[in-house]
């Protein structure tokens, strides 16, 4: 009697959780498919049925709008330049920093280390008047230097890259060493290729955060020749295309600006998931 | 010295130069950015500097705790503001904080098991929210909490007229009081109270608008979260499990007593994060409210950047932005304090044993 007892009581308690994980997918993921509904909803049509998944009637309407009547299409522009050279700023920065901090001897690294340790502590809303100050000194305010710049180091990329570059065996550079390569030769052309799936980790995170970013934009610039696609659809949330809730049009703007983030998230979706267990595993 | 000695000691100097190179352009830019920054907001929050020209010019004057005075008890808008900034956000981490962490390490639970089919599937449906720009889903937010919005059929399916959420400035828990008939509260707590604040309006709760920022919170953090514990999860040994379950031990035992206790250091890192992250709400209260209604989206952060950037007040936005460093720091100590003493005596006296394989690197992962 007793094992079957405990197969059905397995079997209720199995269909609980997949029934449990059933609903709080829906709630996680029902949101994004009405915002994808939405956007080609009409105006009447997405204030009386805002649950509704299917656009009757079906309207590009919004969509249209926003790149033939709106500078959309600009910020999108503006948000994929600042992301490419924040980007390469930061491979090529934190790599470098990460290389010098794991490998090389020198006075000064352990208090370097100290000292981004306490930058990481600062919490980045402290920063927005100070940020703003010095752009202004600097005469970068309202400039791609001033949005980009700022950007290009994150000092929890130099630890992943210190971590990373502290896992390859030393022998490797000794070969190199020996073969008379100079620190820099050695590392863009030994250690640097061998950190690919680090670098793909910086990629993606440094991707995913200056085209997220916003509050730097909003005190960096002021010209709305230099809006990027956060600010930007931020004003439009506040209504300023026309009159009426024009929620179709605010969700296509929100729904295309998640697009790439989305697409590059669904590539390295392996790694973005086992990145943190990957990190004690390995 | 020998050829290699001397070959080795000419590279060890070189090491020193391409050192300080390497780690020039990094330490330059977080200089340039961070701590010059600090360093003049610093001046600024001491100062009478009015946004134009350099704040080290000429006519900019020192003028001691003045800011902090203002925003603190100068009886006027100013320190008004502030005391409600700061009661909204206190609302928002004691509502949060433990939400989001309970939510992430069910996730985390539900999700770990290796024989869990689609466990793919769902951690990415989890985990998808955390992926998209704030901006983007505090739109998402307003369509889905406006007043006919999608939130509100829901709830009228079971009988419950929605609030008008974001223009809705009445706390939750004066709700509650005023269902029972309690619209106005005893005389000591509404003619008392805290920087311009009543007693009275410090329990209101946090408002109807607050709330639905509070489920976005939520909503877009627990992903996150639950990647964290995850990773602790997988990171356990099975021993003692089977070692508890041959004991005798039912599941929510051997979840309480084994497990919890080993993800404790993952639990300190999630709770820490959390709190950072909740004292610095910026960017919803930006999109979504610019403070309302009748301020009770405020937060320090906002209130900060309002100080400064629209009223041109700079010295008390950048006061207001170190008094909100200050509260980090002190939130972040008195954490790690709590938590920490209270989950060590706990354990010793539950099971001994654990306390070693607490001390697995889970920590790690924070990076």
């Amino acid at each position: 009697m007793r094992p079957r007892r405990w197969t059905t009581g397995r079997m209720a308690a199995q269909s609980t959780l997949y029934a449990v994980l059933v609903v709080l997918a829906l709630v996680y993921i029902f949101p994004f498919l009405i915002q994808i509904a939405t956007t080609f909803k009409t105006d009447p049509d997405a204030a009386a049925n805002p649950l509704s998944l299917v656009p009757n009637p079906f309207s590009l309407a919004a969509i249209n709008k926003l790149f033939t009547n709106s500078d959309f299409p600009l910020w999108f522009l503006n948000s994929a330049i600042v992301t490419v050279f924040v980007t390469i700023g930061r491979v090529l920065f934190d790599s470098l920093a990460g290389y010098a901090l794991a490998r090389l001897h020198f006075r000064g690294r352990n208090i370097i280390f100290a000292g981004l340790v306490a930058v990481m502590a600062v919490p980045n809303v402290v920063l927005l008047i100070p940020k703003f100050l010095v752009l202004n000194q600097l005469s970068i305010y309202d400039s791609y230097v001033g949005l980009i710049v700022p950007l290009m180091t994150d000092a929890a990329g130099v630890f992943i890259m210190k971590g990373f570059f502290e896992s390859i065996p030393v022998a490797v550079e000794e070969a190199a060493r020996i073969d008379g390569a100079g620190t820099f030769r050695l590392f863009w052309s030994v250690v640097l290729p061998m950190a690919q799936p680090a670098l793909v980790t910086i990629v993606i995170l440094s991707f995913q955060g200056s085209w997220n970013e916003f509050s730097h934009f909003v005190v960096a610039a002021q010209n709305p020749a230099l809006t990027t696609l956060t600010k930007g659809v931020a004003t439009l949330a506040s209504g300023s295309l026309g009159s009426g809730t024009q929620y179709p049009l605010k969700l296509a703007a929100a729904m295309i600006m998640t697009i790439p983030v989305a697409v590059m998230f669904f590539i390295f979706q392996k790694r973005i998931m086992n990145q943190s267990e990957g990190a004690v595993k390995e | 010295m020998t050829d290699v000695a001397r070959r080795r000691g000419t590279i060890r100097q070189g090491e020193a130069a391409s050192g300080w190179l390497f780690t020039a352009p990094v330490l330059a830019l977080l200089a340039l950015f961070l701590v010059i920054p600090i360093l003049m907001a610093l001046w600024v929050s001491f100062s009478d500097w009015g946004g134009r020209g350099s704040p080290f010019a000429a006519g900019v004057h020192f003028v001691g705790l003045k800011n902090y005075e203002t925003i603190t008890r100068g009886g006027g808008l100013a320190e008004q503001n502030f005391g409600q900034s700061l009661r909204n956000n206190l609302w928002y981490v004691i509502l949060v904080v433990p939400i989001q962490t309970t939510i992430a390490l069910v996730l985390a639970s539900l999700v770990n098991s290796q024989r869990l089919k689609g466990r793919g599937f769902f951690r990415t449906a989890f985990y998808f929210p955390s992926v998209t720009s704030s901006v983007a889903i505090t739109v998402l937010w307003l369509f889905l909490f406006n007043t006919t919005g999608a939130v509100n059929k829901v709830l009228s399916w079971v009988g419950i007229h929605g609030p008008n959420w974001f223009n809705e400035p009445q706390g939750v828990l004066h709700a509650i009081l005023g269902a029972f008939g309690a619209t106005n509260g005893p005389g000591a707590l509404v003619n008392h109270g805290f920087l311009g604040v009543s007693w009275w309006d410090w329990l209101a709760g946090p408002s109807w608008a607050m709330s639905a920022l509070i489920l976005l919170a939520v909503f877009t953090t627990s992903g996150t979260f639950m990647l964290l514990f995850l990773a602790a999860l997988q990171n356990l040994s099975g021993d003692l499990q089977e070692a508890a379950m041959v004991d005798g031990a039912n599941a929510w035992e051997r979840f309480t007593r084994i497990t919890l206790p080993q993800l404790r250091p993952t639990l300190f890192t999630v709770v820490t994060l959390g709190l950072i992250g909740c004292w610095q709400v910026f960017d919803q209260v930006y999109v979504a409210t610019d403070g309302g209604p009748d301020g009770t989206t405020l937060t320090p952060a906002f209130l900060s950047y309002q100080a400064s950037f629209i009223n041109q007040d700079w010295g008390q936005g950048a006061a207001i932005a170190f008094i909100l460093f200050v509260i980090i720091v002190v939130f972040t100590l008195i954490q790690r304090w709590v938590l920490r003493e209270r989950a060590v005596s706990k354990r010793r006296r539950l099971n001994p044993v654990p306390a070693k394989v607490a001390g697995l690197p889970v920590g790690e992962v924070e990076r």
